[in-house]
């Protein structure tokens, strides 16, 4: 195995185009796992920590791009007011010292169906910007970006370099349940956000389909019949629980029946738009 | 491959070292400072805690390679001038220790949450302990024992201003 150690993106991408089996490494706490277990060998890491730029954030036209190094607890610490969703998501990833290391990035290289940062990206209408040194930069919507069970969108010789989440315009709320309130895989979970200014809310379900996904179906019933300046109808609150739950797709497995992570998704669709709506009313009303 | 590093104020070069390799080996079966312990290598129980310029992360999970030319401080390092820390000494006065196995992770853990918040909560003691498994103590004296040394440190008035590492 070889330990590659870029410097610059430009050294990064061009070890990744000379050496496609080279793994990219960044907080290691997925990588570092598969290896201390054997589960896999690579033929090179390619640690990325020595990039600086990708541990940086920065703001401008309504978007945060947020370097593919930026960890958990950078999150949690100065994007909670930008980017609330995923702030909610980040403070219930594993423990302090995951979140310390554990980043955004990683999250989306390793594209599990629970990973926490998917939902609210996808409630938020994020975008993926990866490069590689033959084609350069593509954006990939973040729902575009996950193709299978750990597949992200991603050729051989690309790398993430950031993600692009448009700073939340409105409330956002992230829901998940697990056996725990520290160091839980997603049984399920569900990230929502309000669209005032467009008159839409944005979804994401995690842990209850072989990829992460939006309910495109229950987005596009409230953009039909929310009335943006009236409280909440009860009967729709249902219907989008439903639509919510219709959009997944689960299995059973030893962290929960297909059946119960159905009925949660319903249930926490129908929470977080509640919490949403009364930020909403609240903020109206003030 | 060879690692050059800081650890605990002294720079050490380990060689030989594999790509795939911890910091947590490295540190223990190379540098002969088996204080972090080994129990999981998968980030699920914090006892391999270590401060990485000055932030706790699990060592099992820190590739050793990541390390070079960067700062590490364990447990073993956590003592200054022959005295214990106040965070080492309230965890021997609380009966926090029984086995022993967990408690190098905690006090790199609690003493990094000390340094960060003078007084802090259960609430916040708890949350940030929440990374670290302790099978025998049950937890209690544990917590007793963090109160106490926040007490003792601000008592001390070092609370504030120390870095982490
Ligand atoms: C104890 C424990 C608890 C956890 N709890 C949670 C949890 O609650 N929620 C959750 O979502 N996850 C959890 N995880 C999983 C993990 O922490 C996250 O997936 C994290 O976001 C990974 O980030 P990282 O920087 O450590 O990634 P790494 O392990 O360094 O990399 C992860 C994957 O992404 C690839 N990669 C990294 N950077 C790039 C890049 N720039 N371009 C292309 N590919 C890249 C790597 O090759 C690898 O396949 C947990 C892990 C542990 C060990
Ligand atoms: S040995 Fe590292 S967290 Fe358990
Ligand atoms: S004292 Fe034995 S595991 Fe904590």
């Amino acid at each position: 195995m070889d330990f590659l150690r870029p410097t610059t993106w430009q050294e990064a991408l061009a070890a990744k185009a000379d050496r496609p089996g080279a793994l990219p490494l960044q907080g290691g706490t997925d990588v570092m796992v598969e290896i201390n277990f054997d589960v896999r060998r690579p033929e090179a890491l390619l640690d990325l920590t020595g990039v600086a730029e990708l541990r940086e954030w920065s703001v401008a036209g309504g978007v945060c791009r947020l370097g593919a190094g930026v960890t958990y607890a950078t999150v949690i610490d100065e994007l909670g007011g930008a980017l609330p969703g995923l702030a909610q998501a980040a403070r219930t990833v594993g423990s302090p010292q995951i979140r310390n290391r554990g980043t955004v990035g990683g999250n989306l290289g390793a594209a599990s169906p629970a990973g926490d940062s998917h939902p609210p990206l996808l409630a938020a209408g994020a975008a993926v910007e990866v490069e590689s040194r033959g084609r350069g930069v593509r954006t990939i919507p973040a729902h575009a970006f996950y193709l299978g069970v750990k597949r992200p969108a991603l050729e051989p010789d690309e790398l993430i370099r950031a993600v692009r989440v448009p700073v939340a315009a409105g409330p956002q709320y992230f829901s998940k349940v697990g056996t725990r309130n520290a160091m839980v895989i997603a049984v399920c979970s569900f990230a929502l956000a309000l669209h005032p200014a467009e008159r839409r809310v944005g979804t994401g379900i995690g842990s209850a389909a072989p990829t992460p996904l939006r309910a495109l179906e229950a987005e596009d019933f409230l953009s039909r019949e929310l009335d943006w300046d009236a409280a909440l109808d009860a009967g729709l609150l249902r219907r989008f629980g439903e639509l919510c739950a219709a959009a997944a797709a689960p299995i059973d497995d030893v962290r929960g029946t297909a059946a119960y992570r159905r009925h949660a998704v319903a249930v926490m669709a129908r929470r977080t738009l509640t919490w949403a709506w009364d930020d909403h009313r609240g903020r109206r009303a003030a | 491959m060879r690692v050059t590093f800081t650890v605990n104020g002294r720079e050490e070069s380990a060689d030989d070292v594999w790509e795939g390799e911890s910091l947590l080996y490295v540190l223990r079966e190379r540098l002969g400072l088996p204080g972090s312990k080994n129990a999981c290598e998968q980030g699920e129980c914090g006892s391999c805690t270590v401060y990485l310029d000055g932030t706790p992360v699990c060592a099992c999970l820190v590739a050793a390679g990541q390390v070079q030319g960067r700062r590490v401080r364990t447990v073993e390092g956590l003592a200054e001038g022959g005295r214990l820390d106040p965070v080492q000494e309230a965890f021997m006065e609380c009966g926090a220790v029984q086995c022993g196995f967990c408690t190098p992770g905690l006090l790199v853990q609690a003493h990094d949450l000390l340094s960060r918040v003078a007084r802090p909560s259960d609430a916040e003691i708890r949350e940030a302990l929440a990374g670290n498994l302790c099978r025998c103590t049950g937890y209690e004296k544990i917590l007793d024992a963090v109160r106490l040394a926040a007490r003792r440190r601000a008592a001390a008035g070092q609370a504030r201003g120390e870095a982490g590492a």
